[in-house]
């Protein structure tokens, strides 16, 4: 995997990510992507994909309100906040 | 009497008989943690004060004699990646660092509720991805049987502190061998759970389809005790079982007699260390002595287990650490920031360690458009063989037995320039996750000073066989009780 192509994908995953870190990762995922490979030889014709573990019932309840946590208790784990929300910088661009 | 060395039952005895209090037992801990850890590191975060508290309470309760669990006013130390309200729970990660959760998880909720007496968050690879304690973000831990080897991982501060005897009991977390790999490390006992069987709720998510609680002991009845307390439906959790939790305890004693281990043929390839060999033999020549029989089973797709569980660990860990993006909780890294986005990329470029973003791309690769079909889907159609392996082979005996690890605890910095290196170190106990099997890791000897571990691995939900059988080989051996030079 080129360093392009590493690059590309940190932009994806909103990780930064240093000219060095790309080249030292390219290299390794290269190794790890051709281990992986090896699943290749095994053949899955007509293998369904497991999409669940064992309990594989629906579990359904009431929908009743309940109370949850307060927003003073939830914005003290929040960096910035202002007037009870949580505060970032531009999400939409300038005006 | 050494009060850190006893076990929950010795210990249980002692205190609701009033031989000691929960309090000198809970002192004796701490002062253990304070004078012995510095050299073993396996606390990330000790909490004297909450402990103290939690002792002084337990006594109030066996005092009275009012809801006196096994549990109640007994020493344990948890993964820091299980959440502890208003104590820090780290994930051993810079990006949570300073993160106090504002709820319990509801493992922490039902320890709390039978007494049990927290002392501290243990050391772990960050967000559990690594197989060595080496991916702490904070400081290595050190295996108490040597201080210049790894305790394994990721769980490896769990399994350092029961080991050094720095807690009575440990809860640690197996999304793929992390219970089960540092108990053979250390010389402990431990299981991974059915999936399902213990709640995830305020587990902070590695993969959620694999991610198991579970305990970490100094033997089976101490493992099945802490498993009854913790295990259970949880409403926050779709995906714990409704069935009712067994007294794993009252069948304990059962005779193995007559039973049926199976060994599957594909694990006992070239490769492994000739020590870890002859102690595993040496441990079905001791079931076979208690009258069980030994039958040679196949996992035929066992050499596919590591990719498929390293391709969906990938790709569920990108989407689970998502949420870490320096705006609701945890490090905020916004120097400069022109936008929001600015926000995620520095926070996420200095609050996580190689590893985790290592798998953080390699599973957005993995699930990206193009690729899809050719890794994630391809992996969970092998699952579905895996999981195919797993119930024909445990179709025609009772348990399989398998080492925990081609190897004893290798050497600090062996691994660690060499991902794919480390990750084949877990090449024993990834299956089961994927599979969903309960497996229970327990001593089984030494090779070279270092000791080696075995696992029983069982049906769905039948941890008492597991219990059982791994009972009778604990009442006939005691590598179990041995303990590090420390």
């Amino acid at each position: 995997m080129d360093t392009n192509t590493v690059k590309h994908i940190a932009t994806l995953v909103r990780l930064g990510i240093s000219e060095e870190e790309a080249q030292k990762f390219s290299g390794q995922f290269t190794s790890i992507i051709d281990y992986f490979n090896m699943l290749n030889e095994v053949d899955t014709d007509n293998i369904t994909p497991a999409s669940d573990i064992a309990n594989s019932q629906n579990i359904l309840r009431e929908d009743v309100v309940q109370p949850s946590m307060s927003r003073a208790e939830f914005l003290k784990n929040a960096p910035q906040s202002e007037r009870g929300y949580v505060k970032v910088p531009t999400v939409l661009g300038e005006e | 009497m050494q009060l850190h060395n006893l076990t929950i039952q010795e210990a249980h005895k002692l205190l609701t008989s009033k031989q000691i209090s929960s309090v000198e037992l809970t002192q004796a801990m701490l002062q253990r943690i304070h004078d012995v850890d510095p050299k073993i590191k396996s606390y990330v975060t000790v909490t004297d004060d909450l402990a103290l508290e939690q002792a002084r309470q337990a006594d109030e309760r066996i005092a009275k004699g009012e809801n006196v669990t096994p549990l109640t006013g007994i020493p344990f130390s948890m993964k820091d990646c299980i959440s502890t309200r208003d104590v820090r729970t780290t994930c051993s990660s810079k990006i949570l660092e300073n993160y106090v959760p504002q709820y319990n998880a509801t493992v922490t909720n039902k320890l709390a509720d039978s007494g049990a007496v927290l002392v501290g968050k243990t050391n772990m690879d960050e967000f559990g991805m690594g197989s060595s304690c080496e991916n702490s973000a904070f400081f290595n831990t050190h295996n108490p049987w040597n201080l210049d080897h790894v305790p394994g991982g990721s769980s490896g501060g769990a399994a350092a502190s029961m080991s050094a005897s720095l807690s009575t009991f440990s809860i640690g977390e197996d999304t793929g061998g992390s219970v089960r790999m540092p108990a053979g490390f250390c010389n402990v006992t431990g299981i991974k759970p059915t999936y399902g069987r213990v709640s995830r709720y305020g587990l902070i998510s590695l993969v959620s389809s694999f991610d198991c609680i579970g305990p970490m002991t100094r033997d089976v009845y101490d493992c099945a005790t802490v498993l009854e307390a913790i295990a259970g439906h949880d409403e926050h959790d779709s995906t714990t079982f409704n069935s009712p939790v067994p007294q794993y305890n009252q069948n304990l004693n059962k005779p193995v007699k007559g039973m049926t281990i199976g060994i599957p043929k594909e694990y006992f390839v070239s490769g492994m260390e000739v020590g870890v060999e002859s102690s595993i033999q040496e441990a079905i020549r001791t079931y076979e002595k208690l009258g069980m029989t030994v039958r040679e089973v196949s996992l035929p797709n066992t050499k596919y287990a590591l990719p498929v569980y390293y391709l969906l660990l990938f790709a569920e860990a990108s989407s689970n650490l998502a949420r870490f993006d320096g705006t609701r909780f945890g490090l905020s890294v916004s120097k400069d920031a022109k936008d929001v986005i600015d926000i995620y990329l520095q926070t996420r470029h200095e609050g996580f360690g190689d590893e985790v973003k290592r798998r953080i791309m390699l599973g957005a690769y993995a699930l990206s458009a193009g690729y899809y079909d050719a890794y994630y889907l391809k992996a969970q159609k092998v699952r579905t063989l895996l999981r195919r392996d797993f119930e024909t082979a445990l179709a025609s005996v009772d348990i399989l037995l398998a080492p925990t690890c081609p190897t004893t605890a290798f050497k600090l910095g062996e691994k660690t320039n060499d991902p794919l290196e480390m990750y084949l170190s877990d090449i024993y106990v990834v299956a089961t996750n994927p599979a969903g099997v309960p497996a229970l890791a327990l001593p089984c000897g030494f090779s070279k000073d270092m000791p080696v571990g075995m696992q029983l691995i069982g049906k769905h939900l039948d941890e008492q066989t597991l219990f059982q059988v791994g009972h009778a080989y604990q009442q006939v051996t005691d590598w179990h009780k041995q303990l590090p030079p420390i």
